[in-house]
């Protein structure tokens, strides 16, 4: 099976929120959108257990004239997924087709998985009390179909396809861009860092702090090491201290 | 604001008769402009999720922290030929944790029927699924090694026991040590700033203070021997240190545990479980009443420890300029 990911092009994007509405329709997920945030024309504010694409509306002043960007963010679906190995039941899994996915007749809702994402997607859904996120549209994908949100999109912001290829457009694209003077885009695809790059990338412009993706996110098993060092080394010592006070005091 | 209207029609007008518009539509002024900004992130949303665990988790790493410390302090205590009566009720504060502990993680959980499902693989590289597995363990080698206390000794049954009980007191121990340090390791290994920062000093200070809450809880069951009391001071000098590394921590993410509520919460439980002990058991361990009150701050501060920790976590997943740096 071929790695399959999107690649979302915000220099695409509409803000139609297409994506987010199919998402839920797909995926039956329940409502969130009925509050008014005030924050442009965002109601969703970000990627949770009941939003798994959320389109971001980024308001600043470009060459003193206003700008509005728009991206349409989803989970990353990792190379080295935090969620994943953290995962303590096994819910967390890699599909065939290189997703992350998260089997709900499995997952206890132990809540680990929301911690261990240096992204900030997967969450616990109160009233269910089990962890959701995207499910890169498993079901649609072992029937060979392609996701909701890339299906819908108008404008080809959101693209779904080999994992290779479409880092090979987004290369391209950058070029093609940056040759057209828009100097500030860049290319989020994080291979530099543990996380060992995304199956979701994306085309921003400007600082990629701006749309609250990090620049150097980790995935926190990197410290699996030293911790258990730690671990090890204080259980030793204890055990020493409490040997040594009972042959010390013991008359 | 007319003018604007004004040009709008215009602006209609001009659409209507000729199918397009020349020139701008109108200055953007005057109003509020909400810009994106790296230091705050996206409208100063946290990156992060902050943990959606409740009380009952950093409750759990006290009494199962606790009962570990006890079941090892009850194994030493055995081997190296100690009153009898200290090994009897250590097995019996580690029994009574060995219970407890199940229950809380249960309490936590979003779909607590599934609380199996913890055993159902055992996964190395998941912290959780390591302690999961070690509770499990420990909690049935504790009861079990309390519960034969209560078996009475005789000469059909003492050949039978005596094995057993040094077996699961054994298992207890080992399980113990684990369990008293894990819980650091579980934190530690998370995409949460102020606990990613310190993933080497937490399962030092979370031994420490089980170890801590272990020895006060022994000497309020009435055990106020020398050999317990320099095993709480040595603790204590632990913790002391550990508080003030903390307290002068060049972390920047360490921020969280110095300001604001998180920050004085953590101050106290740093008092109560390190300095304030170790002070009352150098000056005058021989006077019962501050015995007393040294082991009521070592279990207190051991309680309140976990507590500080779980809610810098929280703080630290809220500020947007821990995060993604």
């Amino acid at each position: 099976m071929p790695t399959t990911g999107f690649f979302t092009d915000s220099t695409l994007c509409i803000g139609c929120k297409a994506c987010e509405v199919a998402c839920k329709e797909w995926n039956a997920v329940p409502d969130t959108a009925f509050t008014w945030t005030g924050e442009s024309y965002d109601n969703t504010g970000g990627l949770g257990h009941s939003t798994w694409r959320h389109v971001k509306f980024v308001e600043r002043l470009r060459d003193n004239t206003p700008a509005w960007d728009f991206s349409s963010d989803v989970c990353k679906h990792c190379e080295h997924a935090g969620c994943l190995e953290a995962c303590p039941t096994g819910s967390i899994v890699r599909t065939e087709f290189g997703g992350v996915f998260v089997q709900a007749d499995v997952c206890n809702g132990c809540g680990y998985c929301v911690v261990a994402c240096p992204f900030g997607v997967v969450d616990r859904r109160p009233d269910d009390g089990r962890a959701f996120k995207c499910t890169f549209c498993y079901d649609r994908q072992k029937a060979g179909l392609e996701p909701a949100c890339a299906k819908v999109c108008p404008t080809q912001s959101i693209q779904f396809g080999d994992l290779d290829t479409l880092r090979r457009r987004a290369d391209e694209r950058l070029v093609e861009l940056r040759a057209r003077g828009v100097i500030d885009a860049v290319v989020y695809d994080p291979r530099h860092t543990s996380v060992g790059g995304t199956h979701a990338i994306f085309l921003v412009r400007g600082d990629v702090g701006d749309y609250n993706l990090p620049a150097n996110p980790e995935v926190p098993t990197v410290r699996l090491g030293e911790a258990w060092q730690a671990a090890g080394l204080t259980a030793a010592v204890l055990l020493a201290l409490t040997s040594l006070a009972f042959l010390v005091g013991s008359p | 604001m007319r003018d604007r209207e004004g040009r709008l029609e215009a602006v209609r007008e001009e659409a209507a008769a000729r199918g397009r518009v020349e020139g701008a539509a109108g200055p953007v002024t005057g109003a509020p402009f909400p810009a994106a900004a790296s230091t705050t992130g996206y409208y100063g949303h946290p990156l992060l999720k902050a943990p959606v665990w409740t009380w009952e988790v950093p409750a759990y790493f006290f009494v199962g922290g606790a009962a570990g410390a006890a079941a090892v302090i009850a194994a030493v205590a055995a081997a190296a030929g100690a009153d009898p009566q200290i090994a009897r009720d250590a097995r019996g504060i580690a029994a009574c944790g060995a219970l407890l502990s199940p229950l809380l993680l249960v309490a936590d959980l979003g779909r607590p029927s599934r609380f199996l499902n913890m055993l159902r693989v055992f996964k190395l590289r998941s912290p959780m699924s390591v302690g999961a597995w070690a509770l499990a363990v420990f909690s049935a080698a504790a009861v079990i090694s309390a519960g034969l206390d209560w078996l009475p000794v005789d000469r059909v049954l003492g050949p039978l026991v005596a094995p057993i009980a040094g077996a699961t007191s054994a298992t207890a121990a080992v399980t113990g040590l684990v369990l008293a340090t894990y819980t650091g390791v579980l934190l530690g290994v998370t995409a949460i700033p102020v606990w990613a920062a310190h993933a080497r000093l937490l399962p030092a200070h979370f031994g420490a203070s089980a170890f801590g809450a272990a020895v006060g809880a022994i000497e309020l069951a009435g055990h106020r021997t020398p050999t317990l009391n320099l095993l709480g001071i040595s603790v204590a000098a632990i913790e002391t240190a550990i508080s003030a590394r903390l307290e002068w921590s060049p972390q920047p993410s360490g921020r969280v545990l110095r300001e604001g509520a998180a920050g004085a919460f953590a101050r106290l439980a740093g008092v109560l479980g390190g300095p304030l002990p170790l002070v009352l058991r150098l000056a005058a361990s021989h006077t019962a009443e501050v015995r007393v009150v040294a082991a009521v701050c070592m279990v207190v501060g051991s309680l309140l420890t976990r507590l500080a920790w779980t809610r810098a976590g929280v703080a630290s997943a809220a500020d947007p300029r821990a995060a993604g740096v």
